[in-house]
């Protein structure tokens, strides 16, 4: 029999296929993991009853064609499900219940995979720490008072402690990539619209998109084939026949060149970071790859952009959060406009009220074109570093995070310091280009560090092909003691 | 004959003031679902029974454009030979209401999908060219019902979603007058081309008023006033007249026009401040992120042009040509659709000279008493055809006719079998009305002799006295023949 706690997403599938082990039983073994880390604060819901009715149904009816052939899974709640409830780790949805799934979950449950639950995540995906999250924090595997990243804290979290085999994140700013450098996990943000939005809880919708956390590469490229996807219900959906991202998937570096962008030298940036740059770097040489030293000059106003076009869009988005339709509502208020603000006034976390005021100044009147049409412009200029380095180079590496995991508190009360940690994410969201995150090692403390690499839009195949080179001679393995069990 | 003179002024001790108009309509499109929904548009559904994820604002539901709604949109701008900007751009208007769920609504701001264009206007005083500055499409808000409960606010989200057309004029209109023929005519264009019913009642038409006013053979624009949500013709003309007064009284007595928005009163007839220029929303207009920009093909757009059915001004052009009829009766025959439909039906049949007098007098005196649309009248086409051959074919006379179109009115029947059944067809026999008139002549001897001794004038009452002996069914042509005939002998 072999041990689910180290099984690969990949490997369940295939002991299920080949009847090796049934979904109730791979089902079983994960609500039991889930039971047991309580301390660990992943989930918001839980809808066992559901995932056994499911993988009971799965294993009378045994249609082992879906790419997920009676595969429990968990997925951060910002996704609706339908007629389970779906918070966006936030109070002024947290008795929301949509009659609706979201297309990608859905496709997921069409690929044979059954529902665990719904993972924690900072509060309208507006955190890089999953501390703004409603429903509590989400601890790090890694370490008790280590933070998991964020936003998709509540889904790396429950990756790296085995809750899960596999999970789905979204990823505005890094939100997919931080958390799973931060606790030595894998995490692709694709293109913009390969995965369709319809469904996801906005947050900013021209950078939101929905991304596969897992163990490995393998299981990457296997969870990204799954969840993509055209979607004619999302006006900003790719309309393009499926990838094959898995059976294409091969370990393929020779001859590729690999762009390293000065830029990413940061100051203050720590050496352990630029030491497993230089070790993935060398990696690639070795691997036949030729580095070319890159620029994009525009790196530096990435931040700043991302700041000002995301909470533009979300303050417009979280509009709708008014307690007149659904969701949470204040009992105070003797007319609209005070039961308007008392709804959102108790409705809603710090550091969503932050972005919502930020948003609504850069939007308005005298402000407009100062802030937020030159953001956009400076968008441009992002996307255009992008575009021409790609002209020189198949794909770009760079480090994921400026830091490894940090503790809970460390930056809560500097909101900067916080938004430095999406620095090197960032510019990738706003090009809307795909990148993925893979470990690249561990800092002195044992913390997991990643490395990033990014390629031109539509070209997942190629950094899913170099990941799974590095990954094998990275040879990364997260020594993690399962000390919430106790 | 002379044409009248533009005069409308606001008339005061010391100056003449011109009123300065510009209106931005609202006009729902005609499409069976709504902008970015698959929602039925229908008017008159139970709250709340034609609302989707979507127009509800769910979280994750996304807008997909509704590709007719555009269709309809470059129609309305080909018909108002107006520019087609193939690129355009969808934004989000920011603000709060309960019935706004969202807290947006999905508009166009600075790149509408139709820029300028005009309107021709065919007033007493010659025709007139009105601009129009854009077109643009904009979802409409649901309805927030305040008079169901005394303490509480009920939301129907039918109409939430429902495409409407913002056309916005230059400020070229100087009258309430102008203002009536410019939603007429615009409202008569969007009718032929079937993008927007104009169905006032039921909300698919109103506008917003922008009156100013200044002292006539000035240049400058004054001060205006945004009058807000007018739905009915008449209302624009009230609130525009009294809204000016008022401006003009404030101007003259040293005070200022303060620039705000403000409702028309339907009961006192006057405006009212709604909120100042201070209190105005700050709207946060930006690009709707999950929408991408609109890119029209050139070929869609001349597509549509070939497509196009004749509009008012052609079909009047060729009325005035092709039917020989004054630029009046042809501007009568084509405002409404259909009323150009009704008498093209006609026509098909009947005498066309006729054909006009009969629709432009008989059968609208009698819509106006019944105050309804022409396709509702209880005369058909085609009845009105067959009353119009009798009168040609001299099977009746005109007088005759007016009582058979009366009884046409009340049941409806054909004036076939009306004059069949009540007897009236004319009596066209010579031989048969020579005798009548011998009968008369013979009775009136007396006023035979004055009349051959000049007293001419007498003739009138022999045929009047032929027309009471066949009870008015004699043909008056021949009557009027042989009785000349006959007093002479």
């Amino acid at each position: 029999m072999s041990d689910l706690n180290q099984n690969t997403l990949t490997q369940i599938a295939n002991l299920i296929k080949t009847k090796k082990i049934s979904s109730l039983e791979v089902t079983k073994f994960f609500i039991e993991n889930i039971e047991k880390a309580k301390k660990l604060n992943s989930f918001i819901t839980t809808c066992f009853e559901k995932s056994l009715k499911d993988a009971k149904n799965f294993d009378k009816k045994k249609n082992y064609k879906g790419l997920l052939p009676g595969i429990p899974l968990a997925v951060k709640d910002l996704f609706c499900t339908k007629n389970i409830k779906t918070t966006a780790g936030s109070k002024i949805l947290e008795n929301f219940i949509p009659a609706y799934e979201s297309s990608v979950t859905n496709n997921l449950w069409s690929e044979g995979a059954i529902i665990l639950g719904k993972l924690n995540c900072d509060e309208f995906a507006m955190g890089s720490s999953n501390e703004t999250s409603y429903f509590g924090n989400t601890i790090n595997p890694i370490g008790k008072s280590l933070v998991p990243g964020g936003s998709s804290g509540g889904s790396a979290s429950a990756l790296a402690a085995n809750l899960t085999p596999a999970t789905i994140g979204t990823d505005t700013g890094g939100s997919i990539r931080q958390p799973a450098s931060f606790t030595g996990t894998v995490g692709l943000k694709p293109t913009y619209g390969l995965c369709s939005r319809w469904g996801i809880v906005a947050f900013a919708s021209s950078l939101d998109q929905a991304g596969p956390m897992t163990k490995n590469v393998e299981d990457c490229a296997l969870l990204l084939e799954a969840m993509s996807g055209y979607d004619p219900k999302d006006s900003t959906s790719i309309n393009k026949k499926k990838e094959q991202y898995s059976k294409n998937l091969k370990e393929n570096v020779k001859g590729l060149k690999i762009g390293i962008p000065k830029e990413y030298r940061i100051d203050n940036m720590p050496k352990e970071i630029d030491n497993i740059w230089n070790k993935g770097i060398d990696i690639l040489k070795k691997s036949g790859a030729t580095i070319v030293n890159i620029s994009l000059p525009h790196t530096n106003y990435a931040l700043p952009t991302y700041y000002i076009v995301a909470p533009a869009e979300a303050s417009s988005n979280l509009a709708r959060y008014d307690g007149v339709k659904y969701g949470y509502r204040s009992k105070k208020g003797k007319n609209l406009i005070e039961m308007y603000e008392n709804t959102r006034g108790e409705g809603f976390g710090r550091e969503v009220k932050r972005r919502v005021l930020i948003g609504t100044y850069v939007l308005s009147s005298g402000y407009y074109d100062a802030y937020y049409l030159k953001a956009q412009k400076v968008r441009k200029l992002i996307k255009n570093d992008f575009d021409e380095s790609f002209k020189k180079v198949d794909a770009i590496l760079t480090p994921s995070t400026p830091s490894s995991a940090f503790k809970f508190g460390e930056k809560t009360n500097d909101p900067i310091s916080m938004y430095l940690n999406d620095i090197f994410t960032v510019p990738v969201n706003l090009a809307g280009i795909p990148a993925i995150s893979i470990p690249g090692g561990v800092d002195s403390r044992g913390y997991p560090m990643g490395l990033q690499l990014i390629a031109k839009a539509l070209d997942e195949q190629t950094i899913l092909n170099i990941a799974l080179t590095m990954e094998k001679a990275i040879n990364f393995k997260n020594s993690i003691n399962r000390w919430w069990e106790n | 004959m002379e044409k009248d003179k533009f005069n409308y002024f606001i008339k005061t001790e010391k100056n003449n003031w011109e009123v300065i108009i510009g209106l931005e309509v609202h006009a729902q499109v005609v499409s069976d679902s709504k902008l970015f929904s698959g929602s039925s548009t229908k008017f008159g559904g139970k709250p709340n029974t034609q609302v989707s994820l979507v127009d509800s604002a769910f979280p994750g539901m996304l807008p997909v454009i509704n590709e007719y709604c555009i269709e309809q949109a470059v129609k309305t701008g080909l018909g108002l030979n107006a520019k087609i900007n193939l690129d355009s751009i969808f934004d989000r208007k920011n603000y709060f209401y309960a019935d706004l769920p969202a807290g947006y609504q999905i508009s166009q701001y600075k790149n509408p999908i139709v820029g300028e264009g005009e309107i021709n206007l065919d007033m007493p005083y010659g025709s007139k060219k009105i601009g129009i500055e854009r077109l643009h499409l904009e979802q409409d808000a649901g309805k927030s019902i305040h008079d169901l409960s005394p303490d509480n606010t009920y939301v129907d989200l039918n109409r939430s979603g429902v495409a409407l057309m913002e056309i916005v004029s230059k400020p070229d209109l100087r009258s309430p007058e102008e203002v009536n023929s410019y939603v007429k005519k615009l409202r008569s264009i969007m009718r032929y081309l079937g993008t927007c019913d104009g169905n006032m009642q039921e909300g698919s038409l109103r506008a917003d008023v922008n009156v100013s006013v200044r002292k006539k053979g000035e240049t400058k624009f004054g001060t205006r006033c945004e009058i807000k949500n007018v739905n009915s013709i008449k209302f624009m003309e009230m609130a525009i007249d009294s809204e000016a007064k008022r401006q003009v009284e404030l101007l003259e007595s040293g005070r200022s026009i303060d620039q705000e928005t403000r409702l028309f009163d339907t009961k006192k007839k006057e405006t009212r401040s709604m909120r100042s220029k201070e209190e105005a929303h700050d709207y946060r207009y930006f690009p709707d992120p999950d929408l991408l920009p609109l890119k029209i093909e050139k070929s869609f757009v001349e597509n549509l042009k070939k497509k196009l059915p004749e509009l008012p001004d052609q079909k009047k052009d060729r009325y005035i040509k092709k039917f020989n009829l004054s630029p009046y009766e042809a501007n009568v025959l084509v405002s409404e659709i259909d009323v150009s439909k009704f008498f093209e039906e006609v026509i098909k049949t009947a005498d066309i000279k006729l054909a006009k007098n009969w629709i432009i007098v008989e059968l609208f005196a009698i819509l106006n008493e019944k105050n309804i649309e022409i396709k509702e009248s209880p005369v058909s086409p085609k009845n009105l055809a067959i009353l119009i051959n009798q009168i040609s074919s001299g099977n009746i006379s005109g007088k005759i006719a007016k009582e058979v179109f009366e009884i046409m009115v009340k049941t409806g029947s054909p004036a076939d079998k009306i004059i069949e059944e009540k007897g009236l067809k004319q009596q066209s026999n010579p031989e048969e009305i020579k005798k009548i008139v011998k009968k008369v002549i013979d009775k009136n001897s007396e006023k035979v002799s004055e009349y051959k001794l000049g007293k001419v004038k007498l003739f009138g009452f022999f045929i009047g006295e032929v027309m009471k002996i066949s009870a008015g069914k004699a043909n008056p042509k021949l009557v009027n023949e042989i009785l000349k005939t006959e007093l002479k002998k």
